[in-house]
């Protein structure tokens, strides 16, 4: 049995060029600059020439495959709903974070 | 091979129209799919789901599909004479064939067929895995065994699910629902293809101390209330071993005490923050010289803890 070296965790302060994001999700590159243009994916620095992504595109682009793939939906529909899963990550992490601070016992 | 009822799994007749399984197919799939469900078992539902529409979506696969007959699901079976010639021109090695790999490989094979000078080049396929650990492990970093079932061309073509044992070592760095990405360790890639990544979801089990909120730790810190007025100092349990807290005089319920950097490792940077919350505990019983000595310190505060109370009534008269 092999042991693997470590992993490499994904978070937001790793950066990932638009090619390594085309690699990763499988999905076409127009359709990618589809998603960034209807704000689904946020570029980390949009001023920059080789605008970069954090960790949490990474994921989103590999959920858009997914999503894509198994519900044949078109770019703006498939945006709307990376944006909206997006939403829901957050509002979920603050809710983690609320939890986190009630007190167990009363 | 064990034999699935795509029909059944998608809650179809067989004589279906094209129509109705694509309908029933999104039906489950908003229910299931594991990017949009909660439901725990949804995952391994959405791969059935997933494995069924895509033989029966496609006219040719779902003809080669009906030819094996209907039988139990689960039954051992093999399909009919000539059945792999006529739909994919091979020999398949039937025993140990998964269904979703005979028309993957029937799929693989079409693709190969025809006298192409060059064969197709493949990435391997992505695999996703979650695993459980503890606040400890993760704080130390630890290293966790994985079972997958990944299929595989052999040197004759044929298609095979080989169970793999990976050893994987999870770094500190770690908190619930971080994600690490081991490259290179999913499906092996074809012809040249490059091999498709294992995604790892690490989920920490519940502690019955820590509280865990990204790197962060929160953990209850009950005080007696002559604790809460006089000040103490007290050990505090951390990940990383137990540490004095001075808590001041005077300290409220409710209050957060910050002891910098005792919480859970960060992949890069400096670590979370533990928060004690303090909250002020009373006995279940009070023994007849506690009261009195209570008693004795009623008769003697001019402690008014709802004095914001009167204040609220004054400026609303």
């Amino acid at each position: 049995m092999a042991t693997e070296k470590d992993g490499v965790w994904v978070t937001e302060s790793e950066e990932y060029s638009f090619a390594e994001l085309v690699a990763v999700s499988g999905l076409p590159e127009a359709q990618l600059r589809e998603l960034v243009e209807y704000g689904a994916l946020r570029p980390a620095n949009a001023e920059a020439a080789s605008p970069t992504f954090g960790g949490q595109c990474l994921l989103s682009v590999r959920a858009a495959h997914r999503i894509q793939g198994s519900f044949e939906l078109e770019p703006h529909g498939l945006a709307l709903v990376i944006s909206l899963l997006e939403r829901i990550r957050e509002l979920e992490a603050r809710l983690a974070h609320l939890h986190a601070q009630q007190p167990r016992r009363s | 091979m064990k034999y699935k009822d795509y029909y059944q799994i998608l809650g179809v007749a067989r004589d279906a129209s094209h129509d109705d399984i694509k309908k029933s197919y999104r039906k489950l799939a908003h229910q299931y799919h594991p990017d949009v469900s909660k439901d725990p078992a949804g995952e391994e539902k959405f791969k059935e789901i997933a494995e069924a529409y895509e033989t029966l979506k496609s006219p040719e696969k779902r003809a080669a599909y009906d030819q094996l007959g209907a039988h139990r699901p689960g039954e051992d079976f093999r399909p009919p004479p000539d059945w792999e010639q006529q739909h994919g021109g091979a020999q398949f090695s039937f025993e140990d064939l998964d269904l979703a790999d005979l028309f993957a490989g029937l799929a693989a094979q079409r693709h190969g067929a025809g006298g192409r000078a060059r064969p197709l080049r493949m990435a391997g396929q992505d695999f996703e895995a979650s695993v459980q650990i503890s606040l400890e492990q993760a704080f130390h970093g630890t290293e966790v065994e994985l079972q997958l079932g990944m299929p595989e061309l052999d040197a004759q073509g044929r298609l095979h699910r080989v169970a793999h044992t990976l050893k994987v070592r999870i770094p500190k760095g770690a908190t619930d629902r971080q994600r690490l990405r081991l490259r290179g360790k999913g499906g092996k890639g074809l012809n040249g293809g490059r091999d498709g990544d294992l995604w790892l979801t690490i989920i920490l089990h519940p502690h019955p101390l820590f509280r865990v909120s990204g790197h962060d730790l929160y953990l209850d810190l009950p005080l007696a209330p002559w604790e809460a007025v006089l000040g103490t100092s007290v050990e505090v349990p951390t990940p990383g071993g137990a540490v004095q807290l001075k808590v001041p005089p005077n300290t409220a319920a409710g209050s957060r005490m910050r002891l910098a950097g005792r919480g859970l490792p960060r992949p890069a940077g400096d670590p979370g923050d533990l928060y004690a919350l303090v909250q002020i505990t009373v006995p279940a019983t009070s023994g007849d010289r506690e009261r009195k000595l209570y008693e004795q310190l009623a008769a003697g505060s001019d402690f008014d803890p709802r004095a914001n109370f009167a204040r609220e009534k004054r400026s609303g008269d």
